[in-house]
């Protein structure tokens, strides 16, 4: 099944999917799961770039103590808009719709997903609903925070709360529509030969995320309709003054947001597991650990959201039980972790970019994901909660390793995406500025928090200045370093060098076919014969 | 440049120990993953363009160890914080009131005796402080990082917490849950005072009607007197001396009587009714301000008997019957 | 599973789509993606749910006596309605896997017919709120000896129902759509997957009501 001679198919062939047809209508009609996973690149690059610059208008604004660079007013929107915009139009479908769309269908030996026009409408149910919401952005935003917390948002925020909470609904029900399409795809149309124990670590992890996907966006879905009915019909289910519970809404919100983070992250994770195989050109490490740690977590997930409510009110019986469980969730991490590390042990380590991503997420991964247990620590979590501590934990989390995966995803597959090389120097040196602009900005952040600084604080002591200085210093750093690799990608389409089937010499269905493939994927249903990640036996590639 | 918060109250130095275990131990995994991987990547980096490496084989006691391992350091934490949890949430029974009102955007505060402040709250150092807050309009969070002292003051229900100063000075107040327009203005001060500075201040200044004879008039308004007549008969349950006591309700269930079940039975009285007397008490959710009800409930209160403040020097447990009026 | 393709084309029927190895996969993929998403709205009116045994809970004379508002008989005959278009719809589905054109539409009208009858009580049901002064927000009136806090059970009754109401408006668009192709005569023995996830979704909407039911209308009836 692999090569492990590189480059041994023919260069492009005349006709691949991105050729086969022109023109906007084809593009716009298409049911190609690859040329969908292109629109979605646009779209959450687009909605990326909007999070983008408000995060650098927040941090302007945080270079000095007082609020005088926007009115407060408007600096609540500022972050509202950063949440919102990163979180439903960026994070959560960033992975899955471009790279999981891509690729899933094709690691499987399918020839697309089991529902493609329903693809097809889950991106325009995304894009939508992204649309509404920067509608509403223009109009004014929302000031609520992107959780919303009732009776704020319901009875006394004057943003445009209703037609931003549409917005996301439609984005939610993109993400289960997603979900639901994978876990069907991955059930059903697998080639003969691709067992379960034989699917590439990626296709586990969005196996995992689908479930998320499947059953926690309704809630959220629900919520969202509800603070809609309250706020428009004036109906009393969260408001304290007609015997409404504020409290209630959280957990009916953080049911959903838990485990949403965890589908921000086990994509990225079924990432790494590729990219460190991929790149050191040995089988993972404990492959059966880390496909079981991902339905763990998926699993756990949904046992936990009561930690974002320890100081909320909720009695201590069920603060210590979400304290046990949230302990517990960080385990099958841990494990994906150490198994990772062992990957590299007497593999050959290239030192190319998507190598360097994912060493750049296990460290990062592993900061992040033990500060959590910091907001397990219930005693602990009294002091911390609604600081910049947790600002700086799940920006460790989600732009550490989220984001870090998705760019070396990015990397790892665009030969086979567009064709072409990106230019490799280039793309090196983007990567090291995003590494070290990120510590730069998110480390000050952990010592802000603990010393008391809340969060969503347009003004602050002037004590704390030296760390917002040194965060924002980090975050323009950051900021070009993102978009740098907008550049490169761009160049390349036009001048990198033509990509082969398998540049980095690695195993997985996706490198049998040629670089960009074909509409149909594969012209015969491949049979798979081999262990995932086998590197040592040689033989012919299964497909001509 | 600050890079710790001060300790100021009796739990923080808890907190800062169970916060420098585990900085201590994401330093360590850290840096084992750290060098782990970079020792690995230079070690066994690519040598040759085509070269495969020799098959490793996998480990179940290598899985079984780090997953065995972070389970058990898990567990120890688990214990540990939840040990200081319990510290932090159980208030002795000898604190000293504070009533608290958050609202848009500033912190009113109304010490036992009537004397008021705005955003800005004076206790004495070793002295036990129960807050009881309540929100007049959205979720607040009081916040007082020096004690690490946080709770969440949320509409429809009081929040109670205390703390314990434990060295004098000025510690910053701030709102931690993000409440609109201005929530980084509704910031203030702490001062923790010498008992006998605390003495002091507390008879000077702006004293108002007392929370507890604020209450006693607005149980007439309301007409509360009616039923809860305290005499043979009444069509309500007697408000003497029930508070900190045990109270059988209908269905053989019990509960004690605290700030939240006061409340609870002013806006809520459906909730949870008292063995032996009908149940047409009206609900006055909505039509009692909070801070309205925080009064009612200081005036309920007044009328037990206050459990006895300990001397500086050694906590004493009152004496049964014993009535040191040192709240009121 | 689906098999290897030879090299020589079957002749390929205009229902099976591309990207599926034959007719069985397709129809296996769509049923398992039916009933996912059936998972999906459970969680949906979980949400909803789960605030209302919260605030039964916290509120039991308030629910009580509201519930005791509510037309029981309406409630009960719209019950008896929905049940048999449960049973329409399974014969529909039944002459579906038979090929049998005239039975399957018969059966399909039916169904909607009955579906109609349904969203129309609830009109009734709903104008008779306004009359009333049930409907939550500025023009509430509290009923007469009732707890302020019955407002709650109207509002999640109005967004139960709703919600619900709007699930059975869309299960009749699906069935109009399947009489459209029934009468072109596309479901055959061997090709009446559409029908049948339809019927799922039918009797799904058909559960949540049996739910909404005993929990909205027949809370109180035991008190006095």
């Amino acid at each position: 099944m692999s090569s492990a001679v590189v480059g041994a198919l023919p260069v492009e062939p005349r006709q691949h999917y991105l050729n086969v047809r022109y023109g906007v209508g084809s593009w716009l009609l298409t049911v190609d799961h690859k040329r969908i996973a292109i629109l979605y690149l646009i779209g959450v690059t687009f909605f990326f770039a909007i999070g983008g610059v408000f995060a650098a208008l927040i941090r302007m604004e945080l270079l000095t103590p007082p609020g005088d660079l926007f009115l407060s007013e408007t600096y609540n929107r500022l972050f509202t808009t950063h949440g919102v915009m990163m979180v439903f139009f960026f994070m959560i479908p960033a992975i899955p719709s471009v790279l999981g769309n891509f690729l899933i269908p094709m690691m499987i030996g399918a020839k697309d997903l089991a529902f493609p026009r329903i693809n097809l409408l889950s991106w325009y149910l995304y894009m939508i609903g992204g649309l509404i919401a920067l509608w509403a952005l223009i109009h004014g935003g929302v000031d609520t925070g992107w959780t919303f917390y009732t009776p704020y948002s319901t009875v006394y925020s004057n943003g445009w709360v209703v037609v931003t909470a549409v917005g996301i609904f439609l984005a939610g029900f993109s993400s289960i529509l997603t979900g639901l399409n994978f876990l069907v795809t991955i059930h059903t149309m697998r080639a003969p030969g691709m067992t379960w124990r034989r699917l590439p670590l990626f296709v586990w992890a969005h196996y995992a995320t689908s479930i998320i996907q499947l059953l926690g966006t309704p809630v959220i879905a629900i919520t969202l309709l509800l603070v809609g009915a309250e706020r428009l019909f004036h109906l009393g289910i969260f408001d304290p003054r007609q015997g409404g519970d504020p409290v209630l809404f959280q957990h009916l919100f953080w049911f959903y947001s838990h485990p949403a983070v965890y589908i921000m992250i086990l994509p990225a994770m079924g990432v790494i597991s590729e990219l460190v195989t991929g790149m050191s050109r040995k089988p993972v490490f404990g492959y059966k650990f880390i496909a079981g740690s991902s339905l763990a977590i998926a699993v756990l997930s949904f046992l936990v959201w009561g930690h974002h409510m320890f100081v909320s009110g909720q009695s201590v019986y069920a603060g210590l039980v979400f304290s046990i469980l949230s302990f517990l969730v960080a385990i099958p991490s841990a494990i994906k972790v150490f198994n990772w590390t062992a990957t590299l042990y007497k593999g050959s380590v290239s030192y190319q970019t998507p190598m360097l991503y994912a060493l750049g997420f296990i460290g990062l991964f592993t900061i992040g994901g033990l500060t959590g247990l910091f907001l397990a620590s219930l005693g602990l979590d009294i002091h911390v909660h609604d600081t910049y501590f947790i600002i700086a934990h799940f920006h460790y989390i989600m732009v550490g390793g989220t984001i870090m995966g998705y760019l070396g995803g990015l990397h790892y597959w665009w030969p086979k995406i567009s064709g072409k090389l990106y230019p490799e120097a280039w793309a090196r040196v983007s990567a090291w500025v995003i590494f070290l602009g990120f510590n730069l900005t998110f480390f000050p952040q952990f010592i802000l928090g603990y010393l008391g600084m809340p969060r969503r604080y347009h003004a602050y002591p002037a004590e704390f200045q030296v760390l917002n200085v040194m965060s924002t210093a980090g975050a323009s750093i950051l900021g070009i370093g993102y978009m740098i690799p907008l550049v490169y990608f761009f160049w390349s389409m036009r001048y990198g060098k033509t990509a082969p089937a398998n540049p980095w010499g690695a195993t997985g269905l996706e490198w049998q076919t040629p670089s960009p493939p074909p509409t149909e994927n594969f012209p015969v249903t491949p049979v798979v014969t081999r262990e995932p990640y086998d590197y040592l036996t040689k033989e012919e590639p299964a497909v001509g | 440049m600050p890079l710790f918060p001060d300790q100021a109250s009796t739990f923080a130095p808890h907190v800062d120990a169970l916060y420098l275990f585990l900085v201590c131990l994401t330093a360590f995994f850290s840096l084992l993953i750290g060098t782990l991987v970079v020792v690995f990547a230079i070690k066994y980096r690519r040598r040759a363009e085509n070269e495969v490496p020799d098959l490793v084989h996998e480990s179940g006691l290598l899985e079984m160890t780090w997953t065995v391992i972070p389970f058990l350091i898990t567990m120890v934490l688990f214990v540990w914080s939840s040990w200081v949890y319990f510290r932090i949430t159980r208030p002795p029974r000898e604190a000293m009131d504070v009533y608290v009102t958050g609202k848009q955007w500033m912190w009113k505060l109304q010490h036992a005796n009537g004397r008021m402040e705005m955003n800005e709250l004076h206790v004495p150092v070793g002295r036990a402080v129960r807050l009881t807050m309540a929100s007049e309009d959205v979720i607040h969070s009081f916040y007082i990082p020096a004690f690490r002292f946080k709770r969440d003051v949320v509409p429809g229900r009081f929040a109670t917490a205390w703390f314990e100063a434990t060295r004098p000075g000025r510690y910053h107040l701030f709102c931690a849950q993000y409440c609109g327009t201005r929530h980084s203005n509704m910031i203030g001060w702490v001062h923790v005072l010498t008992p006998a500075d605390y003495q002091a201040w507390l008879s000077g200044g702006v004293l108002g009607e007392s929370l507890a004879s604020a209450g006693a008039k607005r149980f007439v308004e309301n007409a509360c007197n009616t039923c809860h007549a305290e005499k043979p008969g009444a069509r309500g349950p007697s408000l003497n001396a029930i508070f900190g006591k045990v109270q059988r309700l209908q269905g053989g269930q019990t509960v004690v009587v605290d700030e939240a079940y006061l409340r609870e039975s002013i806006v809520n009285p459906q909730a949870k009714l008292v063995e032996g007397y009908p149940s047409i008490m009206p609900t006055y959710q909505g039509l009692i301000s909070e801070e309205g009800l925080l009064q009612l409930v200081a005036y309920v209160k007044s009328l037990s008997p206050a459990p006895a403040a300990p001397p500086v020097a050694a906590p004493a447990p009152p004496a049964p019957g014993e009535r040191k009026a040192a709240t009121k | 599973m689906a098999e290897a393709h030879a090299a020589a084309p079957h002749a390929a029927d205009p229902r099976l789509q591309h990207h599926f190895a034959d007719l069985a996969a397709q129809k296996e993929a769509s049923t398992l993606g039916m009933w996912a998403f059936l998972v999906t709205e459970v969680l949906f009116f979980g949400g909803m749910f789960a605030a209302y045994v919260v605030y039964r809970a916290l509120f039991t004379r308030a629910f009580e006596g509201a519930s005791n508002l509510l037309d029981i008989r309406l409630g009960a005959f719209n019950t008896a309605v929905l049940i048999l278009s449960s049973l329409t719809m399974a014969i529909a589905v039944r002459a579906a896997s038979q090929g049998r054109k005239n039975l399957i539409i018969l059966f399909l009208v039916l169904t909607i017919v009955l579906g109609s009858t349904f969203l129309g009580v609830k009109v009734e049901e709903y104008r008779q709120k306004f009359e009333h002064h049930e409907v939550p927000g500025p023009h509430f009136v509290v009923p007469e000896g009732l707890p302020r806090q019955a407002e709650i059970f109207f509002s999640l009754y109005f967004c139960m129902t709703g919600l619900h109401a709007l699930h059975m408006i869309i299960g009749v668009g699906l069935l109009t759509w399947l009489i459209v192709k029934a009468r072109k005569g596309a479901f055959t023995g061997s090709y009446n997957s559409p029908v049948e996830m339809v019927g799922l979704y039918w009797h799904f909407v058909d559960i949540i009501w049996i739910f909404l039911f005993p929990l909205l209308y027949l809370l109180g009836r035991h008190a006095p």
